[in-house]
């Protein structure tokens, strides 16, 4: 996917666009496009003598970035990976080589990316993975047993993005969505107790007291659904969530591409 | 006389706050008890208010019942999940404790333990279904418990929210799932709370108005700008400021607020925080 130049995509938004506005919103768009091919995870990097204590007595370190979400938050991409290789090498680590996968999560591209880069893995002391969990999860299970993997960045969330370089927390992938009841703004996610019947004794001005910033999610759900008519639904009591979906790890094999990929391949 | 009771009979009912120690030297909580004891109809125990550690309130509870008080065993969502909240409710019967207190609990984000994990397995409405189910005989999962419980429930509500007719739906929802009596946040507004208690009559539940003792004017404004929900009027932080003593007025401003409350409310809750020595002074003094 990353190989595909974002310049080439825009055209088919700007059909009826004049340009001078077309001139205004050619980067928006054009990061708009890139970041559509992704689920975003945020990440944030990790202190770097955090990073140095899981390196001690390793000194050949390789290092993996990620193209996608780790390169849109700036902590994983071509820059941060150039920023590491320094701090590394001031600390007095060899920085054997590095790879930046399009995609750090996709086994199938690790994999193949471990048998190009086979001698200068194997000369290394560790892995250093400048992307989310779910990357340094598949580069650990492609380099196995023997070699050691450390995370370079913490995973936060999965994002919305508003605009280039803005996020926020859309969705808490809770594995039971109440937006229906709710009238599409999530409690889980809004709300920092993660309330589902209404506001807490905190709210106040119809604001949130975890950060008096925020407006309280349950006054944003009874305004709205309130002009929908649609008040009764909150009359009802929201039963306790079933969390019997999260039973953790999850897997999911979607059987119709299956299908679909073996009847292509023959 | 046993808060059930009291909250039947005609009588005003007065409840107190006491609040745990941080460990286990419950002296000061046992001699505050003591004082409060002949004064008050049931004492509430606070569940690491705040969100700050604090003596468990199930284990404060059972000190009160041996001291000869009933009390009010305040129960939180936040550090429990529904397998414990339930076990711990059970284990609150079989220690002669009658009365629970649903909340859903102040974040951790306010507390001492910052980096702890907020539960909030359920909610306070969850919570309070879950006790009427437990009265019922049967766990939240329907089945059949080899031995109930038969708790009076209560909840609280905020008579000043603003905006307030999410707050209001929330207590309604509260009364439906089985609360049968309210211990409002402290309110300083008597005409507003008066126009809630009206609204609140028309459910079958008991309202005991929440009494917070100013002990100074500069706790007021700390109310005004760091409690969500607690506003001070102006001319109560003047009435203080002007007094001789703050701490004697504060006590006054009390003892006036339930006085009023008397004329048409079914009782009055007191929240000292730390001036635990002073609620009988309050009580006297609203004679």
């Amino acid at each position: 996917m990353g190989n595909e130049t974002a310049g080439d995509k825009p055209q088919r938004y700007m059909l009826l666009a004049p340009p001078c506005i077309w001139a205004i919103f050619e980067r928006e768009l054009i990061s708009v496009s890139t970041i559509w091919k992704f689920n975003m995870i945020i990440t944030k990097k990790k202190d770097f003598q955090k990073i140095l204590e899981y390196l001690k007595n390793k000194n050949k370190i390789f290092l993996y970035g990620c193209n996608s979400c780790a390169e849109q938050c700036e902590t994983g991409g071509e820059k941060e990976i150039k920023e590491m290789t320094l701090l590394l090498e001031n600390a007095g680590k060899n920085v054997t080589g590095f790879s930046l996968p399009d995609e750090t999560c996709y086994s199938m591209i690790i994999k193949k990316d471990f048998r190009e880069q086979k001698k200068t893995i194997e000369g290394s002391d560790a892995i250093l993975v400048l992307a989310c969990g779910a990357g340094v999860k598949a580069v650990s299970d492609t380099a196995g047993d023997e070699k050691p993997v450390f995370p370079a960045l913490d995973s936060l969330y999965l994002a919305n993005v508003t605009r280039y370089g803005h996020f926020f927390e859309g969705c808490a992938l809770c594995g039971e969505c109440v937006l229906g009841e709710t009238g599409g703004i999530c409690p889980h996610t809004n709300c920092p107790k993660g309330l589902l019947n209404g506001p807490c004794g905190g709210m106040a001005d119809g604001k949130c007291e975890v950060n008096i910033e925020n407006d309280c999610v349950w006054v944003r759900i009874y305004t709205r659904l309130k002009k929908q008519g649609r008040l009764d639904v909150l009359k009802k009591i929201a039963p306790a969530k079933d969390y019997s979906s999260g039973v953790r790890p999850r897997n999911t094999i979607v059987e119709s591409r299956i299908k679909n990929k073996k009847q292509e391949d023959k | 006389m046993a808060l059930k009771n009291s909250l039947a009979s005609k009588k005003f009912t007065i409840t107190a706050e006491i609040c745990p120690p941080k460990g286990t030297d419950t002296s000061v909580f046992i001699k505050n008890a003591r004082l409060l004891k002949d004064k008050i109809d049931a004492a509430n125990v606070t569940d690491n208010q705040r969100a700050v550690m604090r003596l468990s309130s199930l284990a404060c509870s059972v000190l009160l019942l041996k001291e000869g008080i009933d009390p009010v065993f305040q129960m939180t969502c936040r550090d429990r999940n529904r397998i414990a909240l339930q076990s711990d409710i059970l284990g609150a019967w079989t220690l002669g404790i009658k009365n629970i207190l649903a909340l859903s609990g102040d974040h951790v984000s306010f507390g001492d333990h910052r980096d702890a994990k907020p539960v909030f397995d359920l909610d306070s409405v969850q919570l309070v279904q879950v006790i009427s189910k437990l009265n019922n005989g049967q766990n939240m999962k329907d089945a059949a418990l080899n031995g109930g419980t038969d708790f009076l429930i209560g909840a609280v509500v905020a008579p000043e929210a603003n905006p307030s007719e999410p707050e209001m739906l929330k207590f309604e929802k509260k009364v439906s799932a089985g609360a049968r009596f309210f211990q409002t946040q402290a309110f300083y507004d008597m005409e507003k709370f008066k126009r809630f208690y009206e609204y609140a009559k028309k459910f079958d539940v008991k309202i005991l108005g929440g009494i917070l003792l100013l002990k100074s004017a500069k706790m007021a404004h700390f109310l005004n700008n760091n409690v969500p929900g607690v506003n001070v009027p102006e001319n109560l932080i003047k009435e203080l400021e002007s007094a001789p003593d703050q701490l004697e007025k504060g006590i006054e401003i009390a003892a006036r607020q339930i006085k009023e409350l008397k004329a048409f409310c079914d009782g009055a809750h007191i929240m000292a925080i730390g001036q635990e020595e002073n609620v009988p002074k309050i009580i006297d003094l609203s004679n």
